[in-house]
């Protein structure tokens, strides 16, 4: 029988959903156990996991510095209690891939990246080639360490669980690196990982100035924002909001984009979505190919009567 | 100082690579092969910082078959001093090539080390973080901007909340992303004058003949499943009817 380890991420305020994603990933495994390892500057965050149906115990681990966010620093704590389990598990994200292969490393094993189906206890299926094939994989070493492609599971919503939580300070902080800051762009918006609506701009938009009637478009229905990378790559806005193989995989009910031709990459990180909704004024661009609802036209005549409409 | 550049020979970034259709992997035969761009990105940063002054000697690795002597004289021409090619028929998973790199730099000493993030082929996203772990070294992920500061480096990385700034003593594993700058050009005479420089040939059995950790099989490939072909309307009031009878707006 499995029994199941998963590295738990925050933001220092809450858990993030990615969390939630990989626990709910965990249980397809039907495993005797799910424990989860939280390194935090805040242990006040460890109820918010040890509330989930089917956790076992929650490993807070107390950090200083923001060591919790090195992957130098908690990697080897992490690998030293996975040794007692079968699978060792984190998310898919920037945070996820930064650590896990650490872990890895130091169990000495090959990493399966970006889980997007469990087939069982070691067969998985993964996509290669920005999403282009799907391979299957199979593993039969002793732990198995793996990123969980968030976008391809549902949340776990459950609570009335009573994990136990074992408190611990930080031992392995890796005194080579230090963190010196975070610089987010700060919004009201929705979080893009995990919004169910998403409005998206693409070079097409033209301009940062531009990008305010797709923000304005957002916030009449309540979704995010996202952006494609040549809008990144342009400056029209953060780099946080890059939606794509190389930024963020998401699967909202809604994806609605404006200006974005739509090429493999961020295809690849749309999707999952529900409803993919496309306007551009090229009839030809790849993006219709794969959008469930589209219509060619100019988005700057088309934003303003969808807001008057809407 | 130097560096070294650790480079994969890849199926082009502009190919849509197809399935074979018994599964058994992806067509190759006859497609055009690149340097990894992450790879690329990993060159040019490490060329800069030695036209700045701050290294002396930029060597590029890579760990593949004969063929991939291509990419390695392509990273010469773009500026890069010299190269070594670990030969291997068969492809090596991550743990194992960070094995090989590692054994590469008990013999280089560089003082840094610069890699892409991931491989476009197979997308694991590993190596760079393992060859830090094996070297008992730092690591930086997901570089936009490398900065030397205090004897160290200071590096902003690409994480999904931002822009987040780490320090890291040297020697140290950079891997990089994207944004970090647009790689140069090369320019014909430079391809000529990366033929005269040295490029050196090692068997992956004779440098690293223990390597350790078992392979992940893979079983089977297949195409993605294609979203249903959608529907194009003509106006606003159509696609908001469409929207509203979903409940995706209100």
């Amino acid at each position: 029988m499995s029994k199941v380890l998963i590295l738990a991420e925050h933001n220092g305020n809450a858990i993030n959903q990615s969390t939630a994603k990989v626990l709910a990933a965990a249980k397809q495994l039907n495993p005797e156990a799910i424990d989860v390892m939280l390194f935090t500057g805040n242990t006040g965050l460890a109820t918010q996991i040890a509330g989930h149906e089917g956790v076992n115990q929650v490993f807070c681990v107390a950090c200083e510095d923001n060591h919790d966010q090195l992957a130098a620093s908690i990697a080897p704590t992490l690998a030293d209690k996975g040794k007692e389990y079968t699978h060792v598990w984190g998310p898919s994200t920037t945070f996820g891939k930064d650590v896990m292969p650490r872990v890895a490393a130091l169990l000495g094993v090959n990493q399966v990246s970006d889980v997007m189906e469990i087939i069982d206890a070691h067969t998985f299926k993964r996509p290669i080639y920005a999403g282009n094939a799907i391979i299957t994989v199979n593993t039969d070493t002793a732990q198995i360490v793996a990123t969980v492609r968030t976008a391809s599971f549902s949340a776990d919503k459950t609570t009335g669980g009573s994990a136990s939580v074992e408190e611990s300070t930080l031992n392995t902080a890796a005194n080579h690196t230090s963190f010196v800051k975070l610089s987010s762009g700060d919004s009201d918006r929705p979080d893009l990982q995990t919004a169910d609506k998403v409005i998206s701009g693409g070079r097409g938009v033209g301009s940062e100035e531009n990008f305010a009637i797709v923000y304005q478009l957002a916030d009449k229905i309540g979704a995010a924002t996202g952006a494609s990378r040549a809008a990144v790559d342009a400056g029209y806005v953060p780099n946080d909001m890059q939606v794509g193989q190389t930024g963020k995989i998401i699967a909202p009910d809604l994806y609605m984009c404006f200006g974005i031709s739509g090429a493999i990459q961020h295809l690849t990180g749309i999707k999952d979505a529900g409803t993919i909704v496309a306007i551009n004024k090229d009839g030809d661009a790849p993006i219709f190919e794969v959008a469930d609802v589209g219509l060619v036209g100019d988005l700057f005549k088309i934003i303003p009567e969808m807001m008057e409409k809407l | 100082m130097k560096i070294l550049v650790a480079i994969k020979r890849v199926v082009d970034y502009n190919v849509r690579v197809q399935v074979k259709p018994d599964g058994s992997g992806v067509a190759t035969d006859g497609v055009k092969m690149s340097i990894n761009p992450f790879d690329e990105i990993a060159i040019e940063e490490a060329l800069r910082i030695k036209e700045q002054g701050k290294a002396d000697e930029v060597v590029v690795v890579t760990i593949g078959t004969n063929d991939s002597q291509q990419q390695l004289r392509t990273a010469m021409a773009m500026g890069a001093d010299r190269a070594i090619l670990v030969e291997s028929d068969v492809a090596v998973q991550p743990l194992q090539a960070a094995q090989v790199l590692l054994k590469v730099i008990e013999q280089e000493s560089p003082g840094l080390v610069i890699t892409g993030k991931q491989a476009i082929d197979d997308d694991n996203n590993q190596t760079p973080q393992m060859l830090a772990t094996l070297w008992n070294r730092p690591q930086a992920t997901f570089a936009s901007k490398i900065e030397f500061v205090d004897g160290g480096l200071q590096v902003t990385r690409e994480v999904d909340a931002g822009l987040e700034t780490i320090q890291v003593e040297l020697p140290a594993v950079v891997s990089t992303d994207l944004r970090l700058n647009e790689p140069r050009f090369v320019k014909l005479p430079d391809i000529m004058k990366a033929k005269r420089k040295p490029l050196d040939v090692k068997a992956i059995g004779e440098l690293a003949p223990d390597l350790q950790g078992k392979a992940i099989e893979v079983t089977q490939h297949e195409a993605p499943q294609p979203r249903q072909k959608g529907i194009m309307v003509e106006t606003v009031d159509e696609l908001i009817e469409i929207l509203k009878d979903k409940g995706l707006v209100s």
